[in-house]
């Protein structure tokens, strides 16, 4: 594990670039992991944090168990292919399957902000029931608190998660190996874009929607089969280039992929191209990549492709003997380039 | 999807890169004026595929990078105002003033919003008639037909609580700033395709002649940078100095007449100054008499501010193409895109910012071995 400069003898707070939080340091992006990882990790330093997973891999009297919680704040609260609802229980689902867990219980503590309609939370907490049930999870305890009008965004969901483990692979960055295969589980950027299309009221010729889905059968199925999976990770915040900037980092190995190989619906490279924004940063909810042997590959992506929601899976690209951590990519004109991971969130460009 | 992908083809991508070698038997060098286009270059790589004899430099096209810091005091200071509601292209709100940036002002309980368009603000401002809203008009000959669209519909509808904060500037004096200084290299240029768009070609016919430079309007995806590239130095091997267009699926020679006719209207030339490079005579544009009245300078008393530049900063040597990004002593360093000491570290279009992102020690790259599709 990397050592983390000290700075805790001398300096009280450990982030003094910026005296106030900015949205940027819930991007995703490098202000983020600053946050983490000059904030966070010291003050509650322990061998599960640094494993800097979805999820906490724990093994009390010897029964593997993965743990995890997000937080959910989305406007709109409703969006084509999703809601907060089903967001919060598919979020914390997959967080749990890319530790390699099978999800069993979750936890939901809602911010309710006054005034928020009664027929609103009934819909988001019907959408919970329909996604926990798909998910084949239970939701088993919970709170509620309600903040003064115009003190939060309608609700806030916070979720977690327990989930078995009932393989012996250590499913997590430190076991990528140079060589390792690529694999992404299919087109990517269409949670994001569908969000973004809703809040700027822009339209496109067929609706786009969100990705957001249960990703733990699929990762069962992967792991049934004794595939040695080496790693997992879904695309959320950030992307398919943070997510692969996170690993490569915390693997201290390099990533290599190529552009060309990267599905990208046609709508959602549109919308990308109007907006200014790449699509390799763009969020996602149903996605992910799995990293494994390349002799473990073709029957990984045969076992992929064969779930609805790994339809269309491919390779992307291979682990590097590159000990910076620095992901590259090939371009669409057959150029090298540093694919790197953003300060905050994009901003959509002027011209 | 069409017009991007056959754009983005590697075969005609190699076939216009060896065309250009074979093209090119003396070194030049050759100026992308815009930043849309120097962010596809380093992004795609387009200057891997060029001979060593031929040299881009990356011009002053970038709106955000040009943007003088005293522009971004006066927006900081208007925005942190508890009465005002701040309306910015996204990317403005990045880039340092002199002691802050705009999402700090946000962050501390400024109303700043991001919109996509000037049109939102002026509704914006229709919504909340009890709030002065402030939309900064930043940007060169491609976005003022939009934001002079703005104020007209706000002087329709009467808006008496909307103004523009205008740091509009214009493409032919830089480009005439650049061949007249006496450190210029540049001997050609690949023009703006969105600028000629709206304006048209006929102005950068005078400036192809006085200083024999060819001119090519070029388009942004890496086979119009090619393509651009190869008349460009076709015209230097031939001895030629025109106006060629590449872009035509874009720009004809009058332009937009339209929008040219609306920007006249609400706009007039005025000189102003350059982030990092100065004051340029005749090279903006601010707000015409007869819509004096939505200037923000004036309503919020901030016309006469001026702050000095960061003596730190190269982007000035940058943007007139005279040092590369990595050249510069605070590279990477003491200047990133988390604490950018200039604003060509914050746009995506910036040079500093693209060098960055796409160039850090890229290591060589092996195909992917075939897989079934």
């Amino acid at each position: 594990m990397e050592a983390t400069p000290d700075f805790s003898l001398s300096c009280p707070i450990p982030i003094d670039d910026y005296p106030h939080v900015l949205l940027a340091h819930g991007g995703g992006g490098t202000l983020m992991h600053q946050l983490i990882e000059r904030m966070f990790l010291p003050a509650f330093r322990n061998p599960f944090l640094e494993a800097r997973h979805d999820g906490a891999v724990l093994a009390p009297d010897g029964v593997r168990l993965a743990f995890t919680t997000d937080a959910y704040v989305v406007r709109p609260l409703c969006f084509p292919g999703g809601d907060i609802g089903s967001l919060a229980v598919n979020g914390t689902v997959n967080d749990l399957a890319m530790c390699g867990a099978r999800p069993l219980y979750l936890s939901a503590a809602f911010i309710l902000e006054e005034g928020l309609a009664m027929e609103t939370l009934w819909r988001i907490v019907q959408s919970m029931r329909r996604a926990a049930d798909a998910a084949g999870v239970q939701l088993v305890t919970g709170d509620t608190k309600v903040v003064d009008r115009g003190k939060g965004d309608g609700i806030f969901i916070t979720t977690a998660g327990i989930g078995l483990i009932s393989h012996h692979l250590t499913i997590a960055p430190a076991s990528v190996r140079p060589g390792d295969a690529i694999l992404l589980s299919g087109d990517i950027g269409r949670h994001g874009i569908a969000i973004m299309a809703v809040r700027e009221g822009l339209e496109f010729e067929a609706r786009i929607e969100s990705d957001c889905a249960p990703l733990a059968d699929l990762v069962g199925s992967l792991l049934r089969a004794g595939l040695e999976v080496h790693c997992l990770r879904d695309l959320t915040r950030g992307g398919l280039a943070s997510a692969l900037n996170e690993i490569a980092g915390a693997a201290h190995l390099g990533v290599s992929i190529d552009e060309g190989s990267i599905p990208v619906r046609e709508d959602v490279r549109g919308a990308c191209e109007i907006l200014g924004f790449d699509p390799l940063y763009v969020a996602n909810e149903g996605r992910f990549v799995c990293i494994l042997p390349t002799g473990d590959a073709e029957r990984a992506l045969r076992i992929m492709r064969a779930d609805p929601l790994g339809a269309g899976a491919c390779l992307i690209g291979r682990v590097t003997e590159d000990a910076s951590g620095l992901v590259t990519m090939r371009s669409r004109i057959g150029v090298s380039r540093v694919l790197d991971m953003l300060s905050g969130e994009q901003l959509p460009r002027i011209c | 999807m069409k017009f991007i992908d056959e754009y983005r083809d590697a075969g005609a991508a190699r076939r216009y890169a060896e065309a250009i070698a074979r093209a090119t038997t003396r070194p030049w060098t050759i100026m992308e004026v815009c930043g849309g286009q120097t962010h596809a270059i380093i992004k795609f790589g387009v200057d891997d595929l060029l001979p060593p004899a031929l040299t881009l430099v990356h011009g002053p096209g970038c709106p955000v990078c040009v943007t003088p810091v005293e522009m971004l005091d006066k927006a900081i200071e208007i925005a942190s105002r508890p009465e005002v509601i701040f309306c910015s292209f996204g990317d403005m709100l990045r880039v340092p003033g002199s002691s802050r940036d705009l999402l700090a002002v946000k962050a501390t309980g400024g109303d700043v919003r991001i919109v996509y368009s000037p049109l939102d603000a002026v509704k914006i401002a229709r919504a909340h008639p009890d709030r002065q809203v402030v939309f900064f008009a930043v940007g060169f000959e491609t976005t003022a037909p939009a934001n002079a669209l703005a104020v007209v519909q706000a002087g329709r509808q009467g808006l008496a609580n909307f103004s523009v904060l205008v740091s509009h500037v214009l493409v032919p004096p830089a480009m005439e700033a650049i061949l007249a200084s006496p450190g210029n290299r540049v001997q050609g240029f690949l023009a703006a395709g969105h600028v000629c768009t709206v304006m048209g070609t006929a102005e950068y016919e005078p400036i192809a002649k006085r200083y024999r430079v060819p001119i090519v309007v070029t388009g942004f995806e890496p086979v119009d940078i090619l393509q651009g590239l190869y008349l460009c130095v076709r015209q230097l091997e031939e001895g030629r100095a025109e106006v060629e267009n590449q872009y035509a699926r874009s720009v004809r020679r009058e332009g937009n007449p339209a929008a040219v006719q609306l920007i006249r209207r609400v706009f007039r030339v005025c000189p102003r100054k350059w982030r990092g490079i100065g004051e340029i005579p005749q090279s903006g544009l601010t707000l015409a008499e007869e819509y004096a009245a939505f200037d923000a300078e004036h309503r919020f008393g901030v016309a006469d501010r001026t702050t000095e530049e960061s003596p730190d900063c190269r982007s000035g040597l940058v943007l007139q193409g005279v040092m590369k990004p990595p050249e510069c002593p605070a590279f990477g360093t003491r200047c990133t895109p988390e604490h950018p000491l200039g604003a060509t570290m914050v746009s995506s279009e910036g040079a500093c910012a693209a060098y960055y992102r796409y160039r850090r020690s890229a290591q060589p790259h092996e195909p992917l071995p075939a897989t079934e599709p």
